[in-house]
């Protein structure tokens, strides 16, 4: 396939992002990738279950934790989640308008969740004095949390990039993959949170 | 792009075009070096703790130096000379064993490098800079958590850069092996080399985030006062131990996994006959693979997990002893009535047998975890894993290289000088470690600085050392053999030991395209198919045409370069904020240099169909 068929196909396939041999590699290598990123967070789980009674002096998590906010979080990354699958259905239909209108809300609704989880951290340092080296739950608490915020952030600028540097050419068997694979990230990451929802905060409450 | 057939002349030229290349078979060459010259150096601190146990009650060495050298040799063995030699022999086979004309992700694999590279540097810098790290390899905490200085730091950071080299290796070769097979080389024609390092890709992608996470829970204690490891707080040193051996036992069937392929493959070559039971060594690789991550808990049966735990770990432990039987005997099988050539690399093959089993046997006899109290730190220990590490993993790098210099190099290493490297090591090793069961069934713990006289160990430890001087002798003359056979050695044919498989139906060393066509695989053993139909080479499955490759880049290279800056700066920001400047030029290298990466279109360049005909073609050049 020449480099021109690649960057202005004459017609797009149903499945641009595998339609060439590097765009399976990627798609391919990817899943892998997320694979290694599910024992990185199983680790970190691990490691949060091990510790998330060792407060020390810190409140419990049912004194600290409120639900309210957490849902409220939960809900506009699962929006964000559901947003990211309408960007990708128009890729598929080779509408990059679309696609790109729903990755910005995709991008809108995860400032919003990180914005809260930017909150909820400073109210717990602030009225709880529960911070990273308070205890070792709060070690444990910043750093699974905390990665999946970094991951959160990570996507953000990651799909933010992808957007401005395709505004002006629009859909090609280049960059479709690379679309792709930035909306399985943001799946991932929409899983994990599923995660912490139940593990730290519902359990937390609960258990 | 037709430039990139042309040669480039002078030194700068060259070295611009290693810092630069994505081809795996000059990364591989890259690996080769980097990972040989800290084979040396942890070779040498093998050497300078076996002088000091050499005698009772030395002190050629200081204790804390002591710390620091056992520490040092543990930690640059595994992970910075095994490691790079399996992305060595990787890289410099697989694509060629399968038919590929590159991996999958050519960037990526020379990031892989470059890190490992940045990270190891990191790892012995520390020798210069106020000292190395000293809590063992294993780092257990609360040790490594609270130990002064900033040696453990340097092993944090170090390790956390190279592990992340690993893991994107891993990932590479998984795909490489999925999705660029030749035509006809099912998943159950692939060589056991290529096989193996399917197994042990996967192994990296699953096994080196529990390192990455135990790391960063280190890394936070040390440098940024959580209290994962900090027991006032609440914190839980178990944690760690959990967390290093859920990767370290995986990584010990990360090392031995592909060396097991490359045996494969040199017992059948050299036996001039098809593997022995080859679903079989399939089979049992994979559930070696499968195992491997069920019995971390047996690096801890004296931890205090209970009765059930340690049973339960015992019993999936001594299961693995059943697909490594079913190897060593299906090579016996190989061997049993095959034409057998008796070359340097045939002999470190079937040196590793025995040697091998007696460490496996020792294995089964650690895997009882009520014996293990009696065994656990002490000589036994170091013993065995010597046993399977060097006799294992060592071994097979010696035969690998003889068995594939020439295909990366083109020359044959040579044999006189092989076999008289093999001998003084062979002996040399077993002298060096056989006695240290016994020193340790006599009570002698490891890790400890020296040893009282009159109490039975003084022989033992005198022997050892003189085996280690054997080793390294050893050692020696296989670098000086390597040295010999490129100023004096001639050039070979592409097939110099009658191949079976497709990296001999190739030039030595190959095009940069590797395969002018690629290859119709009709088989197991495709070459050999060919050659019994009387054709000297493969079947084309395609006819000469254009051939796509990926452009070099200098961005895998700045990418470390950043993380190398970084990591200088998260160690000493500790001592004063003013470092956290190096975090941010450093981080900022790096992740510039991934936007511009996810930016900026590369599509690569296409060989065209007329330049082959002419020049880069499959003859001898």
């Amino acid at each position: 396939m020449s480099h021109d068929d690649v960057l202005n196909p004459k017609e797009m396939p149903h499945e641009p992002e595998k339609a060439t041999h590097e765009g399976q590699n990627k798609f391919l290598g990817f899943w892998f990738f997320l694979g290694g990123e599910t024992v990185l967070f199983a680790s970190l789980f691990g490691t949060y279950l091990a510790l998330n009674e060792s407060n020390a002096q810190d409140p419990t998590r049912s004194e600290m934790f409120g639900l309210e906010l957490v849902f409220i979080m939960t809900m506009l990354l699962l929006t964000s989640s559901l947003t990211s699958v309408y960007a990708m259905y128009h890729m598929k239909n080779n509408d990059f308008k679309k696609m790109q209108t729903w990755l910005a809300i995709t991008v809108f609704l995860g400032l919003g969740f990180l914005g809260f989880e930017i909150y909820e951290f400073t109210h717990y340092i602030h009225e709880y004095e529960f911070t990273f080296q308070s205890s070792a739950m709060g070690s444990a608490f910043y750093t699974l949390v905390g990665f999946h915020g970094g991951h959160v952030l990570f996507g953000l600028l990651w799909i933010t990039s992808l957007m401005l540097r395709n505004a002006k050419r629009g859909l090609n068997l280049y960059n479709a993959p690379k679309f792709y694979v930035a909306s399985l990230y943001w799946h991932f990451i929409d899983v994990v949170w599923v995660f912490i929802f139940t593990v730290v905060y519902l359990m937390g409450k609960v258990g | 792009m037709s430039t990139a057939l042309a040669q480039k002349r002078g030194l700068g030229a060259a070295i611009w075009d290693y810092l630069t290349t994505v081809d795996h078979k000059k990364i591989a060459q890259l690996y080769l070096v980097s990972g040989g010259i800290f084979f040396l150096i942890g070779g040498l601190e093998a050497m300078l703790i076996r002088i000091q146990l050499m005698q009772p009650n030395s002190d050629f060495i200081s204790a804390g130096l002591y710390n620091e050298m056992i520490t040092m040799h543990g930690t640059t063995m595994i992970f910075l000379a095994a490691m790079p030699l399996i992305f060595a022999l990787m890289n410099a086979v697989v694509p060629l064993q399968i038919g590929a004309r590159d991996v999958a992700f050519p960037f990526l694999n020379s990031l892989g490098f470059w890190l490992f590279l940045a990270g190891g540097l990191i790892l012995n810098c520390s020798w210069f800079l106020g000292g190395a790290p000293d809590a063992g390899w294993t780092a257990y905490a609360p040790l490594s958590a609270t130990s002064p200085g900033h040696g453990v730091d340097y092993y944090v950071i170090g390790l956390q850069i190279s592990g992340a080299g690993t893991l994107i290796g891993g990932i590479n070769f998984l795909v490489t092996i999925v999705n660029m097979r030749a035509p006809g080389m099912s998943y159950m024609r692939m060589p056991l080399f290529t096989w193996a390092s399917f197994v042990t890709s996967n192994l990296i992608l699953f096994a080196f985030p529990a390192l990455t996470v135990g790391l960063f829970l280190l890394m936070f204690d040390r440098m940024f006062g959580s209290a994962f490891f900090d027991v006032g707080l609440g914190g839980n040193a178990i944690i760690w131990e959990h967390l290093f051996w859920i990767f370290g036992h995986p990584e010990v069937y990360i090392l031995i996994l592909p060396v097991f392929g490359a045996f494969s493959d040199i017992f059948s070559t050299f036996s001039t006959k098809r593997l022995f039971g080859y679903s079989a060594m399939v089979f049992a690789t994979v559930l070696i693979g499968f195992l491997g991550f069920m019995v971390w808990a047996h690096h801890m049966f004296t931890t205090g997990l209970g009765p059930v735990a340690n049973s339960i770990f015992a019993v999936s432990t001594m299961a693995i002893a059943v697909p490594t039987g079913i190897k060593i005997f299906n090579w016996l099988f190989t061997m049993w009535g095959g034409k057998i050539r008796m070359t340097s690399a045939m002999l470190w093959s079937i040196a590793f047998i025995p040697t091998f089993t007696i460490g496996g046997m020792t294995g089964v006899m650690l895997a009882a975890a009520a014996a293990d109290y009696q065994y656990h730190d002490t000589y036994f220990v170091v013993a065995h894993f010597h046993y399977v590490i060097v006799g294992g993993v060592v071994f097979g790098f010696f035969a690998a290289l003889h068995y594939w210099w020439p295909k990366m190099f083109g020359k044959v290493l040579n044999e006189k000088l092989g076999k008289l490297a093999f001998w003084p090591f062979f002996i040399g090793f077993h002298l060096t470690f056989f006695i240290q069961h016994f020193l340790g069934l006599m009570g002698m713990p490891r890790r400890y600085w020296t040893y009282q006289e009159g109490q039975g160990l003084d022989l033992g430890n005198l022997i050892s050392t003189v085996g280690a001087f054997l080793m390294a002798i050893g050692t020696l003359i296989f670098v000086y053999n390597v040295i010999y056979t490129a100023m004096k050695e001639k050039k070979v044919s592409g097939d110099p030991w009658d191949g079976r498989t497709l990296e001999w139906s190739i030039p030595s060393p190959p095009p940069f395209y590797n395969f002018k066509q690629t290859p119709l695989v009709r088989g197991l053993d495709p070459l050999w198919i060919e050659k019994q139909d009387g054709k000297t080479g493969m079947t084309p499955a395609e006819p000469l045409g254009d051939i796509h490759m990926p452009n070099g880049s200098f961005l895998p290279f700045l990418m470390s370069l950043g993380l190398f800056i970084a990591g200088f700066g998260f160690i000493y920001q500790v001592d004063h904020k003013g470092w956290l400047a190096l975090v941010f030029i450093g981080m900022g290298i790096t992740l510039g240099s991934m936007l511009t990466r996810s930016l900026k279109d590369d599509l690569g360049y296409h060989v065209h169909k007329e330049e082959l005909e002419e020049g880069g073609g499959n003859h001898e050049s």
